[in-house]
């Protein structure tokens, strides 16, 4: 057991750490400076950087990969690359899946961030039962032939592209079988993308319908029928938690910062001694998930293979991500259920928006029901249900 | 970076495992616990000559020279098994000797201590039920050279078995009036009696001192001067007792989760019943997370003992909370048969009621990490 680094990962530490001083600075960021950090982090193959060199990625290790996540989020650094879902799985599916062209084609776009990608795999009918998706697809020629509705697309309003999931065959004797994958442009003819209001009054997901929408049969991604291996081992390339950590440690320092400065009671609110604690509580778990992270991270750097207990850090990042909104509004007391606009109403209503936020993360993700699911029945063998 | 144990430590953990299986199953725990001694001497100086009391006690004094990342792996099997033994008790003494003794101290307290034919045990908190300096009343007044203790010490571990007692005194009241001292077994003035428990493989006593002198060669480093050595002992403690309940819960989950399979309920095993396998998921994220937390704080007593009270707080913390609850969570999802005497669940879930308020409760630990976060 060693939490140090070797004296090559140092090096490398020091390395990222002189580049965000030399390149980002302190403080408030403009939009210039962040173009040219996007501009200089592409040079340095750190968008990707997980990725194979040949594919233009930066071929780290996993252990360069999480020093560099970890700097990153240290120094409030905006996300490497701007093309996110490309980043986190469809670039991944693409590398493994993906022919020649496909991959001469689409991934030097997402390491540019050209343009945005978004994830067509939810239904109305097919949430946590995503297998069960019917979205009809019928090949005639070498053309398919797109009909039905999709639902909670993340951006599918500012998406070039959109990695679908079609049900090409509907006699199967199991339903993970049938399913294909396809890549498709936004503005074909009979797409319609209807966005869909969240409960915090913004619109970033959204509806989209297919109507007769046709798809050269070269935008297939993996063999007919074999969609779902083609999802599932891309999700899995969401891999340690270190990022996610980091993230809730630095909304945990603002909260403190804020118990410091609301007042319970006529005292601050850092006193009480319930606020005290659970504070203490949502740190404690945040370091957890940072050593969990950890401990999965050496079963990777020994070669094993990681199982489901990627779920532990999905679970508590979920119940962290409620309780820290709820924290900060308990902390403001009576200003608590009041909204930006009001005057009295600490941080221009950051902490409301942020309340209202946990959908992202604790449905979004895969429910906490889900995951429950998954650690009963892969990890502790119980059986299905 | 390299958070995972080595060849050499799982290796160990094996032995361990294994003798404790031979020798200590939870049968035999029954036997022992019913004893007025409470725990084996004879399983007790097997475990010393494998040198697993000794194991963190310096070579020169009869120890191994391993560190407390080895000693987790230990106290993880002897918690899965709930061997009753005064380790925790006896290694917490050897620390304090080790760390603030003078080399006679050391020559003359630590051979016996990791040979097994010493059982050690620290008296530390009293009626006020506080692990701050302040909780400390026991009284040393000065005798010429030597000290004389009046007072007394509560919910002390296996106190009633003990041969020698590090006690944590006060000659003033100033944090720094706080010392250490070595009370042997006999020595006129001292009394020990049993509390009685709910757990019974965790003996505790309490310790009068009427009178019971300690010549200056009883006492450990400079009078006054303990406090930061005590809280490191809190901290160990705090860890030692984590680390068991690491392999105690581990070891009720087992169980649970085997009954879970086993049991059928509307044509089905229970298992299948998610309000009876989300729980379980649950534990397992618990148990995952308090033991990944107290890897780290073992670690820490190791590299940079100055720093490991916020690891040892979030370990224990943790602990304190999930494995009383779990304990709960077992005996309910066992139905009827989880709560007879003959059923073995209620001998883990009583250790992790005795588990819980040792060497500070969450509430405690809680409130340590907000203000060594800077609250
Ligand atoms: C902010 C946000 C962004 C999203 N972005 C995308 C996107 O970009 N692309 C995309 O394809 N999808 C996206 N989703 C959809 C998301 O993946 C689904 O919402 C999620 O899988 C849950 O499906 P559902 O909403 O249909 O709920 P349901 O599956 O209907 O679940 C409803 C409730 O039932 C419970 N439940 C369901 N099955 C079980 C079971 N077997 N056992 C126990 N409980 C069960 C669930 O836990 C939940 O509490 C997004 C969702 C959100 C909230």
């Amino acid at each position: 057991m060693d939490f140090n680094l070797s004296p090559d990962e140092e090096a490398f530490r020091q390395e990222v750490r002189t580049f965000l001083a030399e390149n980002l600075g302190e403080g408030e960021r403009d939009m210039a400076t962040i173009a040219g950090f996007q501009k200089k982090v592409r040079e340095k193959r750190w968008v990707g950087f997980s990725w194979p060199k040949e594919y233009g990625g930066g071929g780290g290790s996993i252990m360069e990969q999480v020093i560099l996540k970890e700097e990153m989020a240290k120094a409030k650094a905006p996300p490497l690359g701007t093309c996110f879902m490309g980043l986190a799985w469809v670039g991944p599916a693409i590398i493994e899946y993906g022919t020649p062209e496909q991959k001469k084609k689409f991934i030097p776009d997402i390491l540019d961030g050209a343009y945005q990608w978004c994830t067509g795999y939810s239904e109305p009918a097919s949430g946590s039962d995503l297998a069960s998706l019917s979205c009809r697809c019928e090949r005639e020629g070498d053309t398919y032939v797109v009909n039905g509705q999709k639902i909670w697309t993340s951006i599918a309003m500012w998406s070039n592209w959109i990695i679908l999931l079609v049900r090409t065959q509907t006699e199967v004797k199991s339903k993970h079988d049938g399913i294909t994958c396809l890549l498709v442009p936004m503005d074909t003819k009979g797409i319609t993308v209807r966005p869909i209001k969240n409960m915090a009054g913004g619109a970033i997901f959204a509806e989209v319908f297919f109507d007769d929408v046709r798809v050269p049969v070269e935008n297939r991604l993996g063999e007919e029928g074999q969609g779902w291996g083609v999802t599932v081992s891309a999700l899995a390339h969401e891999r340690s938690s270190i990022a996610e950590v980091h993230g809730l440690s630095r909304i945990l320092d603002d909260v403190k910062d804020l118990a410091r400065r609301c007042r319970k009671n006529g005292r601050p609110a850092a006193e009480n001694a319930g606020i005290r604690r659970r504070i203490a509580r949502a740190e404690m778990r945040i370091e957890a998930m940072r050593l969990n992270g950890l401990r999965f991270l050496t079963k990777q750097l020994r070669g094993e293979k990681l199982g489901s207990e990627t779920s532990i850090n999905k679970l508590h990042r979920a119940e962290l991500e409620v309780e820290l909104g709820e924290l900060a509004l308990e902390i403001q007391g009576s200003r608590g259920p009041l909204w930006q606009g009001s005057d009295v109403v600490p941080d221009d209503g950051r902490w409301q928006r942020y309340a209202l936020s946990w959908p992202e993360v604790v449905i979004g993700g895969g429910t906490p029901n889900i995951q429950k699911n998954i650690i009963a029945e892969r990890v502790l063998g119980l059986p299905k249900d | 970076m390299n958070f995972g144990f080595s060849e050499e430590q799982e290796l160990l953990r094996a032995e361990v495992r294994k003798f404790l299986d031979q020798n200590c199953s939870l049968d035999e725990v029954r036997k022992i616990a019913e004893k007025p001694e409470g725990f084996d001497r004879h399983l007790w100086g097997r475990m010393a000559e494998l040198g697993w009391v000794g194991l963190t006690f310096p070579e020169a004094y009869g120890g191994v020279g391993l560190g407390w990342v080895d000693l987790v792996v230990v106290l993880e099997e002897t918690g899965r098994s709930l061997f009753p033994s005064p380790l925790i008790s006896t290694v917490l003494a050897g620390t304090a000797i080790e760390r603030a003794g003078s080399d006679a101290q050391k020559e003359r307290h630590l051979p016996g201590l990791a040979d097994g034919s010493v059982v050690g045990a620290f008296a530390l908190v009293e009626d006020a039920d506080s692990l701050d300096a302040d909780g400390i009343a026991l009284r040393g007044a000065r005798d010429g050279d030597a000290v004389r203790l009046e007072g007394e010490k509560l919910f002390v571990p296996d106190a009633p078995d003990a041969d020698l007692l590090v006690v944590a005194f006060r000659s003033g009241d100033a944090v720094d009036s706080i010392s250490l001292g070595i009370v042997e077994r006999g020595a006129p003035g001292l009394s020990i009696d049993l509390l009685p428990g709910m757990d019974e493989t965790k003996p505790t006593g309490r310790v009068r001192f009427d009178g019971v002198t300690l010549q200056s060669d009883a006492i450990l480093g400079p009078v006054g001067g303990a406090w930061p050595l005590v809280s490191h002992l809190i901290d160990c403690g705090a860890t030692a007792v984590t680390a068991e309940l690491v392999g105690t819960v581990e070891g009720l989950h087992a169980l649970t989760v085997d009954y879970a399979k086993q049991r059928i309920q509307f044509d089905k095993p229970i298992g299948q019943f998610q309000g009876v396998k989300h729980p379980l998921a649950s534990a397992f994220v618990d148990i995952e997370s308090f033991k990944s937390l107290c890897y780290y704080a073992a670690w820490q007593l190791d590299e940079d003992p100055a720093v490991a009270s916020l690891a040892a707080s979030r370990a224990k913390a943790y602990a304190s909370e999930a494995a009383p609850r779990f304990g709960v969570d077992a005996i309910q999802l066992h139905g009827g048969i989880g709560y007879t005497w003959e059923y073995d669940a209620h001998l883990y879930l009583k250790r992790a009621k005795w588990a819980r308020p040792a060497f500070g409760d969450a509430d405690h630990h809680l409130e340590r990490i907000a203000s060594l976060g800077g609250l």
